[in-house]
């Protein structure tokens, strides 16, 4: 993020120098290559939860978005969805389901209403297990939605290292475009940070030209500390996005591991100028928590973790309750899920 | 165009402004202007003064300049309505306070954006901490009241309150003082600020609406003069201020001698300290929740950021960051962060002040500002601990950044100020926290939070920031009483030492020189002159007559001995115990000396006997006055500790001689403070005698000093001594009102009492009242979790 603070010229010193990077777009945010090992940018690097908590108590609290505003904001969140169904009853038609609703994820009077008909709004990108992959590729064929599987074992990341590889090779085969990885939770809490780079970025040369996401697991990490260092791990090893959770354990994305995370990435741009994506899954229902999410990504990363290319959402259910909103603010009418399509 | 195309290009926030509707069509209704709030009505608005919006410059409503008729109005209503609120009991006091409580939450929209309107404080922080904590503390004083009689047995309500408030947070200032003064039983007269009078005028009309009997809450608007005239009010009790640090010192004086109870919280330039290993983060929150909360008008706000030399560059890079994200402006707007300053005068004091640093060679670092009465967050860098920013109280969102070494030298910084209100303290090392939390002179302490509030803890300042806490167990005491005694036959003032030959003085064997003891030893007074003192029949011996001079060495030698506080009170217990074992062994010689300035034998033996229990009562009391935590937030530990107050110079009465001096030095020695004590002035040879057993104690040279002479003229120069941090006073009116009024000058706390009241030998000699009085409360918040 800039560092725009206004100076002001006095006797004794001049004004600093501003920052004079261009915002880059989409298509010019290079790809973090990863870098060294280096276990100093996170070992003894503090995080005080309370206040944490309190940050993330009052974030929702010190910024309101309302009216067209918020309508426009609802809009980016769906673009920023990865719209997922990670199921064992999953079916290529429940796939087929879900890719049509990323394709159209609001009801066409919604958009004509919000004066976005002529704008292709799709959801970021389909989240599957790999054997749908297949599936989801082929119903998006031409919509230009990307296809991301998760991949490693997931949701434990109990298997060996070898047969983790092999699955996103698998799952790279069948033509995603983007790995949803989860971490060795276990290297995590017995401190073997070194182990965890090295595994992490194995799975990022496998990954190629796929972007790499790297589930932190945070609800079974539990500390703001361990947080902070398996994210900084994981963007050392190439990780290009860095996701809070599976959505399968007992407390997934929340608003202070999601604070942690963002300043981890900020540090980690501060220190080697690449920007790394943030994408937290499971609990964002409403809403209420999209807005919260991108307040946060605005006020600690800046616009430019608005975008599809550094911010996704990981949900399923969110739509939608955005779709309704919508809807709400089109017509001033309180809306009902049965008039919009399933997801 | 704000089409949702255009806003999906920048996302920006837009705006969200808070309907001020409902609170214009308020101040419609009360165009002609607000009259005060007496007996239970409003007064016609007479002669008024424009209150503005300062967000907009524009003049919303017009209330009462209050004369000091209204002020004589308004005290005589509560004075009448005061014995009937008293007698209602605590649990129909508790019944009104949570009436009150349940109305302002019920028109808390209302309140908060009247608030902002008239304060230009952000919508958000009156919605969300203003009035939550107002209403927060009606509710806790509720209990108070319930609980009254059995939690503070024997205390009765001082009567009529005279309070008045800031700007800053009027609503709650307001609630601050009216909640645990109605819950004692007084009544009050209140005048909000200038600026600011509104929510105190709908908190009347609130408070007719919950039912509150008239004249037990009487608001007079107005200016400083109608502030002058309440606190010099005859028929008042109490004054209650909070305010400037300028505005206190002159209350002081004004109320010196009048027998009013007196509290004050005034200014601050409180340290905000970031260690090496602080999360940083966290701490830049602290400094928005700080210095960049309510534009910088907050009393406690940590002014001073002081960083370890190892982190500083990081921390100012982040602080800078964290200013270009600070949203200013339209106070009704729900994404505002920094709204505007309260009135153009005060934006102008802010200016001049900052244009003043600048011209010592400070630099700016701000975010941005709209035109009109706003200030920019501000970070000052390149400031020296002598520059204007440094040591003068802003009130505006300036922060100074300086760095330190160790943390000692981060302690020497943060107590390099004449303030003492409030301190933060960043660092993820509980050890280190603490260490520097009990190390910092400050009423309330945040250890990783700053500028947090709740009414189950204490609150308010050591030194010039004041005396008296707000909240808690510890606010409520402020508002009560406990009876003093009283007597018909007040102190004389004892005739003036006569420092000439007194003509024979009583025989003894070998002559003995009775001196002054100062640090540890004995020594002559600095003017080289002695006085005679008098038995039945003349005189019985000579005594130093102590100077200023003499004062000022005592002082000094005090000052040295700050280890004293630190020691455990095991350790200065033990001490006491070796005091009274040596008192003992000689008490013959005491009971002689008593005996010869007049005393039967039968009254100078219980004086001795007395005075050695009563040794024994501070020693044991010495490591069990305890302090308390607070229940506050959930997982937060909120410390209240008692601390010793520093150097205390304590004047004692003329009457026995042995005890009064033992009965006032000893508590104050057994909560860890110094003594300077000036004794009997016509009998001070049995405290010249005690030092001998002073010296056989193991007491630290240096903890009790003991000057002889004049003592209305001693005692006033210890008040009138900036590094003495409290007086106490048994004397004469007069006296105590020259003490009370020179203690003004560095706002030490003071007590004062009629020589004679007390029976010093009865129970009245001793209690847990001389320990209330020998410490101060430092609320320390530790909030936790990993």
């Amino acid at each position: 993020m800039a560092d725009n603070s206004k100076d002001v010229a006095t006797p004794t010193g001049g004004a600093v120098e501003p920052d004079t990077r261009p915002t880059p777009v989409d298509h010019d945010i290079e790809r973090n290559p990863g870098a060294p090992f280096a276990p100093e940018m996170f070992e003894r690097h503090p995080v005080n939860l309370p206040a944490a908590r309190r940050r993330s108590a009052t974030l929702p609290s010190r910024r309101s978005i309302k009216k067209q505003w918020q309508a426009a904001w609802l809009v980016n969140a769906i673009q920023c969805i990865d719209l997922t169904t990670l199921a064992g009853d999953d079916t290529r038609e429940r796939v087929g389901r879900l890719c049509a609703k990323a394709k159209r994820p609001l009801a066409a009077h919604i958009l004509k209403g919000l004066g976005l008909n002529g704008m292709p709004v799709t959801t970021g990108a389909v989240c599957v297990y790999p054997t749908m992959v297949a599936h989801a590729v082929q119903f998006l064929s031409g919509s230009g939605i990307p296809v991301a599987s998760v991949a490693t074992g997931f949701p434990a990341g109990l298997m060996p290292l070898k047969l983790r590889l092999a699955e996103i090779r698998y799952a790279i085969d069948q033509g995603a475009s983007e790995i949803d990885i989860v971490i060795s939770r276990e290297l995590v809490l017995k401190g073997k940070w070194s182990q965890l780079y090295d595994e992490v970025a194995q799975m990022r040369e496998t990954c190629g030209s796929a972007r790499l996401k790297t589930i932190l697991a945070t609800g079974e990490l539990k500390t703001l500390r361990n947080v902070y260092a398996a994210s900084m791990t994981a963007m050392q090893a190439g990780a290009d996005f860095i996701k809070t959770s599976t959505g399968k354990e007992g407390v997934n994305a929340t608003l202070p591991v999601s604070l942690v995370m963002a300043r981890a990435i900020r540090d980690y741009m501060d220190a080697t100028d690449y920007r790394v994506g943030f994408k937290p899954a499971g609990g964002l229902k409403t809403s209420k928590d999209a807005l919260c999410w991108q307040i946060l990504m605005k006020e600690e990363l800046g616009r430019d973790w608005l975008r599809p290319r550094l911010f996704r959402i990981g949900a399923s259910s969110l739509l939608g309750d955005i779709e309704r909103q919508l809807e709400h603010f089109v017509t001033g009418r309180y809306a009902d899920s049965s008039r919009h399509a399933l997801a | 165009m704000n089409t949702i195309i255009d806003i999906l290009t920048d996302l920006d926030y837009g705006t969200a402004p808070e309907d001020p509707s409902i609170v214009n069509a308020w101040l419609e209704r009360h165009a002609q202007g607000f009259g005060h709030f007496i007996a239970g009505q409003f007064t016609e608005a007479g002669e008024t003064f424009p209150v503005l919006n300062p967000a907009t410059g524009k003049t919303i409503a017009k209330a009462a300049q209050g004369n000091s008729a209204d002020v004589d109005l308004a005290v005589s209503a509560a004075r009448k309505a005061q014995p009937a609120w008293a007698s209602l009991g605590g649990h129909d006091r508790a019944k009104h306070l949570y009436a009150i409580a349940r109305h302002i939450q019920q028109h808390s929209r209302f309140l908060a954006v009247l608030e902002t309107i008239d304060n230009g404080k952000p919508i958000r922080e009156s919605r969300d901490i203003d009035i939550p904590l107002a209403v927060r503390h009606f509710y806790h004083h509720a209990g108070w009241a319930e609980l009254i009689e059995s939690e503070f047995p024997d205390s009765k309500p001082h009567g009529v309150c005279g309070q008045i408030i800031p700007w800053n947070f009027p609503l709650l200032m307001l609630a601050w003082k009216i909640a645990p003064a109605l819950a004692a039983g007084n009544t009050v007269v209140l005048k909000p600020a200038e600026y600011t009078p509104l929510s105190a005028l709908a908190f009347a009309e609130i408070a007719t609406e919950a039912g509150l009997p008239d004249g037990v809450v009487n608001i007079v608007t107005g200016d400083g003069q109608t502030g002058a005239a309440l606190a010099g009010h005859g028929g008042i009790n109490k004054v209650a201020f909070t305010g400037s640090t300028d505005v206190g010192r002159a209350i002081r004086k004004q109320t010196a001698g009048s027998g009013k109870s007196l509290t004050l919280e005034l200014g601050g330039k409180s340290p905000f300290m970031v260690f090496a290993d602080a999360d940083l983060d966290a701490a830049v929150e602290g400094v928005v929740d700080s210095i960049w909360f309510n534009q910088g008008e907050v009393c406690c706000a940590g002014s001073r950021i002081l960083a370890a030399e190892s982190v500083a560059p990081q921390f100012e890079r982040l602080l800078r960051r964290k200013l270009a994200t600070l949203r200013a402006g339209d106070p009704l707007d729900k994404s505002t962060d920094i709204g505007a300053i309260v009135h153009p005068e005060q934006l102008e004091r802010v200016r001049k002040l900052v244009e003043q640093g600048i011209a010592e060679g400070a630099r700016l670092h701000q975010g941005t500002v709209p035109s009109g009465c706003f200030f920019p967050p501000t970070l000052v860098t390149d400031v020296q601990p002598a520059s204007v920013l440094a040591t003068e109280e802003i009130f505006g969102p300036v922060a100074t950044l300086t760095t330190f070494r160790t943390p000692d030298e981060a302690v020497a910084l943060a107590n390099n100020t004449r303030y003492g209100l409030a301190a933060s303290v960043w660092s993820e090392n509980i050890n280190l926290a603490i260490d520097i939390g009990a190390k910092v002179k400050a009423g309330v302490v945040w250890i990783n939070c700053a500028n947090l509030f709740d009414a189950g803890a204490g609150f308010g300042g050591y030194r010039e920031s004041g005396y008296g806490r707000e909240g808690a167990r510890e606010g409520m005491s402020a508002y009560l009483k406990t009876p003093t005694p009283e007597t018909e036959t007040p102190e004389e003032t004892p005739e003036a030492p006569k420092p000439t030959p007194a003509g024979k003085v009583a025989p003894g064997d070998i002559d003995r020189t009775a001196k002054l003891y100062i640090g540890g030893k004995q020594s002559r007074p600095d003017g080289g002159y002695s006085y005679a003192v008098f038995g039945k029949t003349g005189p019985v011996g000579l005594a130093g007559l102590g100077n200023r001079k003499d004062v000022r060495n005592a002082v000094e030698a005090a000052a040295k001995v700050d280890g004293w506080g630190a020691q455990t009170g095991h350790n200065r217990a033990q001490v006491l115990y070796y005091l009274a074992e040596n008192l003992s062994a000689r008490r013959s010689e005491f009971e002689t000396r008593l005996e010869s300035f007049g005393q039967d034998a039968k009254s100078a033996s219980r004086e001795v006997d007395v005075s050695i229990r009563r040794i024994f009562w501070y020693a044991a009391q010495a490591d069990k006055f305890d302090g308390a935590v607070h229940q506050t937030k959930s997982s937060h530990v909120t410390l209240a500790m008692n601390e010793p107050i520093g150097v205390m110079g304590i004047a004692c009465p003329t009457t026995q001689p042995l005890l009064g001096f033992v009965s006032l030095v000893l508590p104050a020695i057994a909560m860890g403070n110094r003594v300077i004590a000036i004794p009997s002035q016509t009998h001070p040879l049995a405290a010249t005698d005690f030092y001998q057993v002073i010296e056989t104690s193991d007491m630290p040279a240096g903890v009790i000093n003991i000057v002889t002479g004049e003592r209305d003229a001693l005692a006033e120069t210890l008040a009138g001594h900036d590094a003495v941090d409290a007086v106490w006073y048994f004397g004469t009116r007069e006296g105590g009102m020259k003490t009370e009024h020179a203690s003004a000058g560095n706002l030490k706390q003071t007590w004062v009492e009629d020589g004679a009241a007390r029976n010093w030998t009865s129970a009245e000699g001793q209690g847990r009242v001389f320990l209330h009085h020998a410490t101060q409360i430092k609320n320390i918040w530790i909030p936790y979790g990993e």
